[in-house]
């Protein structure tokens, strides 16, 4: 039960902080600290929740053994729909996220946001339940579901209480997610029915769909739903477009869940669904992932630097951050799948310090355009000194824990595709180049326009002091994180292995996946005589 | 005919002796809330006497007449909107000139007409029905004479509506004297004979199509719709958009029941055709509005195409989608519907975007209400809409039918666009001149509006015993 009460909380709290209005502008903001306060400990009671002993990495769990916590209701049992939510490690960290940026952002528009407080606040928290949602829904119906609730929050939050361009950056965000989301839906639809066709059993349950058989063909449609939904949000560079203008005229609150939260959706999205549920078709599709992944890093990087406002250049660097998290994915080995989870957990909490402090500028001054700042070290030192030490997270300097997530993905991709991990590391020099250019234009030189603003004070600097905390907490002893993730990352390699093998097909890119493996007696003995490696051949034959 | 036919007919029988009683009632003591009372009685007790029936049916009555589950569950979804309707019109005619009583009595000929279309296996009763139905319509839309926008309305559709029951008429014909029955059920087993499949049934049965599809206001017929919305008095227009289209579509899905669409020849991709056309035309242009109830109107061309893709899907599980979005149709445009009539004022109805903006300062709960009607025709969770949208697609899906479930993805993001225009528009900070006096809400459209809102979420968020009382009445149609 706990599972849906980390949902409920923040929706309710919404409701509540909408009625409070009235009463008081402040009870809004307090309702919604204390809700999502409220979320982070029962948070906090699983992380350290005694007596789960975790079986050893490796071997696949199924079944309640394989869950911190579990709900499995009948909801529409006619079209066997049931609201199934179950976290395990990954899904612990990034609700974690979830819930700590959550509370960065109600603090962060503590004085930004001055209109409508209320309805303000409720879309805040309905979005922050929707992505909780999305990140323990086990059934793909409730998936779907909240997917498309966290939309429409989103999108008031865009629409209403955004920067000049808002209603433009809204509609196309919503356009965007909206038209994969039901490709998503379809594809869902599809695989709900050959599951049925197969077995005969109506299911959404993403357990009992696991495994699935279906003609290749068939395999790489559904998979290419799965995926452009997943690819819009996170997002791959052909379907990005919608990603500067939606955080470039957001709000700061919601430039940090959208650039901290709604990508990361995408993320998970791949790396529960995409795969594991397709791994032949995924695996084939891997090379173009990696071009892609490669282009959006260097082509985010490249944009960066190419813009002048610098809300936008913070959005661009996103993408490029993002590519690094997909090229992690489909190499899918243990590194980079560890990589990718700590890039997802440090680019949420960077990128969203960062905009928090374009939003502090913002406020202050009334302008993003970097050709109008200038020398504000001098009149605003601790703003300075905190977009120096988060400039230098997200460029990847050794000890903060981007560094860990962004070297893990190289590591591992570099076993899987030498050409794209060596090409991405190139994007490390880019994010350098552009994280030191924000810093000269904006903190040093001459202050031409003799800005004169308040500095940091409590309120902001507890919330930058927290995220500084995590970010080199992070890169000095990530283990706890590798510890919670691992479990659920080997669970997710298993199951996909276990696919693999129990079909007699040869994945080409199968191979390359396991990368060194390819080179030792078995793999090739194998090749040559068109087995399977790892199973026997009577096991092969006798089928 | 026995007293067990007569029991099965009690629901007709009830709503025409209603109107009687109201028409004898107007005669002697004229009293709008008399009126308003003696006609919610009546749909009161054709609703409640459909329980009674529940234990006769299925029984054919006469040829013209069948009274099944499925009969009765379109019934039940018509009187239901047929109250709500009623309730909305008291407030939004009284105080208004002219004559009050007369309305109500059409209203309940109306009724009648869906009422008999959804039971009729008979081109004769389809008939009958159905100009029971549009006689009376085009009386309501032009009822207000002093609107002069009515009055055009009014006879933009009686013009079309009389043409559109001739091409109907010429098309029963041909398939009479092709076939010799004008029964559904015995047109379904001779036109299987390969032998009666000649062009004359064919040109019968698509001429029957544009008349349906007239009715339905489904991409090419679908010329009168966004005037007649804008003309005719706002609860009429609600009446138009759910009872009149659901019945003929009722109608539509209970013959191509018996008749397989699949099979037969050309008659599939016309009404692929006219899905499809019908969901980009909608979509398209209700991107240009700027006068809500023309949105309402564009929007409600491509709820039919996507009910059409349902429609196409055929099986159980496709007459179940449909049937479900009906009912999550009827609730959201009753519900967009009724905030824009409960917003009127005397003279004119509030149904431009201006009129809109900055709602939400002003009356906080009614711009709940229509943002939730806006989301669920826009398909979002927690809404009916969404239900209904996943049911639908989930149809097309399960009959492989790609081509249409991605013109309707498509469509349903185009779609968004104005939904989330008028819902932005209500939320915006209102024009500071545009402070206008809204009218009194009144206890009972306030009630109404409730209760519509608390099952539009229901629907959405708790469908499991609608999808079970669909699968024990409609679905048994199979």
């Amino acid at each position: 039960m706990i599972l849906i009460w980390l949902i409920i909380i923040p929706f309710l709290g919404g409701i509540i902080a909408w009625y409070s209005d009235r009463l008081n502008t402040a009870l809004p903001r307090w309702i919604s600290l204390i809700a999502l306060t409220f979320d982070f400990a029962l948070l906090l009671a699983l992380w350290f929740k005694p007596g789960i002993v975790l079986p050893p990495a490796g071997n696949l769990v199924q079944g309640s053994t394989m869950w911190l916590a579990e709900l499995d209701r009948s909801w529409v049992p006619q079209l066997g729909i049931s609201l199934h939510l179950a976290m395990d490690g990954l899904s612990l960290l990034l609700v974690l996220l979830t819930v700590f940026l959550g509370i960065t952002a109600v603090a962060s528009s503590w004085t930004e946001i001055q209109d409508r407080v209320g309805f303000f606040h409720l879309n805040l928290m309905w979005v922050l339940a929707g992505i909780i949602g999305v990140f323990l829904a086990m059934d793909l119906f409730i998936f779907y579901f909240f997917w498309e609730l966290m939309l429409i929050p989103m999108y008031f939050l865009i629409a209403l209480w955004g920067h000049e361009n808002r209603f433009y950056a809204a509609v196309k965000f919503f356009i965007f997610t909206q038209v994969s989301g039901l490709l998503l839906l379809i594809a869902i639809l599809g695989l709900y029915f050959i599951h049925a066709r197969n077995t005969g059993v109506y299911t959404f349950d993403y357990l009992q769909l696991l495994g699935t058989y279906m003609q290749p063909a068939t395999e790489f449609w559904l998979m290419l739903g799965f995926l452009i939904a997943f690819a819009v949000k996170l997002p791959v560079v052909p379907v990005h477009t919608w990603l500067p203008e939606a955080h470039t005229e957001a709000p700061t609150a919601g430039s940090v869940i959208l650039a901290g939260l709604l990508l990361k959706t995408g993320a998970y999205g791949l790396l529960r669904f995409t795969i594991p549920l397709f791994p032949r078709a995924a695996f084939e599709f891997a090379p173009i992932a990696f071009v892609l992944a490669v282009i959006g890093i260097l082509y985010g990087a490249v944009l960066a630097f190419a813009q002048t406002d610098l809300k936008r250049l913070v959005a661009y660097t996103s993408i490029s951050h993002m590519g690094f998290v997909l090229l992690g994915i489909f190499a899918w080995n243990e590194t980079a799948l560890q990589g990718a989870v700590m890039q997802i957990i440090c680019h949420g909490v960077a990128t969203g310090a960062l905009f928090i402090l374009v939003g502090a500028l913002q406020e202050r001054i009334h302008t993003r355009e970097m050709g109008r700042m200038g020398g504000l070290w001098a009149t605003a030192p601790r703003i300075g000194g905190v977009a120096l030490f988060f400039a230098l997270a997200s460029l990847g300097l050794p000890g903060l824990g981007n560094f860990i997530g962004e070297f893990l993905v190289l590591l591992g991709s570099f076993r899987v595709n030498i050409a794209a991990a060596s090409v991405a590391a190139v994007g490390l020099i880019a994010a350098t180049v552009y994280a030191l250019w924000i810093i000269q234009r904006v903190f040093h030189g001459p202050n031409t326009f003799n800005w004169r603003m308040p500095d940091f004070r409590g309120r902001e600097m507890i919330i930058m002091a927290a995220m500084i905390i995590v970010i080199v907490w992070l890169g000095l002893y990530p283990q706890p994180v590798f510890n919670k993730a691992g479990q659920a990352l080997g669970n997710l390699q298993r199951s996909v292995d276990i696919i693999e093998i129990a079909k007699p097909r040869l994945s080409r890119a199968g191979d390359t996946r396991r990368g060194l493996s390819l080179f030792t007696d078995e793999a090739k003995r194998s090749r040559r005589i068109g087995t399977v490696p790892g199973v026997p051949m009577e096991a092969v034959n006798g089928r | 005919m026995g007293a067990d036919d007569l029991l099965a007919l009690l629901p007709l029988l009830v709503i025409a002796a209603a109107s009687v009683v109201v028409m004898l009632a107007v005669a002697f003591y004229r009293k709008h809330m008399l009126t308003v009372q003696l006609t919610l009685g009546g749909l009161a007790i054709a609703f409640i006497s459909l329980f009674a029936v529940a234990s006769v049916v299925p029984r054919k009555v006469t040829p013209l007449i069948i009274m099944d589950s499925y009969a009765l569950f379109y019934m039940g979804l018509i009187f239901a909107a047929s109250f709500v309707v009623t309730i909305l019109s008291y407030g939004y005619i009284e105080g208004r000139e002219g004559r009050q009583d007369e309305y109500y009595i059409l209203l309940l000929l109306a009724t009648l007409g869906s009422a008999v279309l959804v039971s009729s296996n008979h081109f004769a009763s389809f008939f009958l029905g159905l100009q029971i139905l549009s006689i009376s319509l085009y009386v309501l839309i032009a009822y207000f004479r002093v609107s002069e926008l009515g009055n055009e309305a009014g006879i933009k559709y009686l013009i079309l509506a009389a043409s559109s029951a001739s091409f109907l008429l010429f098309g029963m014909a041909l398939v009479y004297a092709q076939l010799g029955t004008m029964e559904f059920s015995l047109i379904a087993q001779r036109s299987t004979a390969a032998d009666m499949r000649s062009a004359l049934l064919l040109a019968g049965l698509i001429l029957i199509t544009v008349g349906a599809g007239f009715k339905l206001a489904v991409a090419p017929f679908h010329m009168w719709t966004p005037d007649v919305y804008e003309g005719a008095p706002a609860p009429v227009s609600a009446f138009i958009a759910t009872v009149s289209k659901g019945a003929m579509l009722a109608l539509l899905l209970r013959y191509f029941t018996l008749v397989d669409i699949r099979t037969f020849g050309p008659l599939f991709p016309v009404f692929t055709a006219i899905a499809i056309a019908s969901m980009f035309t909608g979509n398209l242009l209700a991107l240009f509005q700027d006068n809500i109830k023309r949105i309402l109107a564009y929007s409600s061309i491509a709820h039919l195409g996507y009910m059409l893709v349902a429609f196409l899907a055929s099986g159980a599980l496709a007459v179940a989608a449909v049937s479900y979005y009906l009912i999550a149709y009827f609730v959201a445009i009753l519900g967009a519907f009724g905030v824009i009539t409960l917003m009127s004022g005397k003279v004119k109805d509030a149904d431009t975007l201006d009129e809109f903006r900055g709602l939400a300062g002003r009356r906080p709960w009614l711009s709940g209400i229509f943002t939730a009607m806006l989301l669920s025709l826009a398909g979002i969770p927690l809404t009916a809409g969404f239900i209904g949208k996943f049911y639908i697609v989930t149809a097309g899906v399960g009959s492989a039918l790609w081509l249409l479930v991605l013109v309707l993805a498509v469509n349903s993001a185009i779609s968004l666009v104005y939904y989330l225009r008028i819902v932005a528009a209500l939320y915006a900070r209102s024009l500071a001149e545009e402070a206008v006096a809204a009218p009194h809400l009144s206890l009972a459209g306030g009630i109404v509006m409730a209760v519509l809102t608390l099952l539009l979420v229901w629907l959405g968020v708790y469908p499991s015993p609608f999808i079970r009382m669909l699968q024990t009445t409609v679905a048994r149609l199979i």
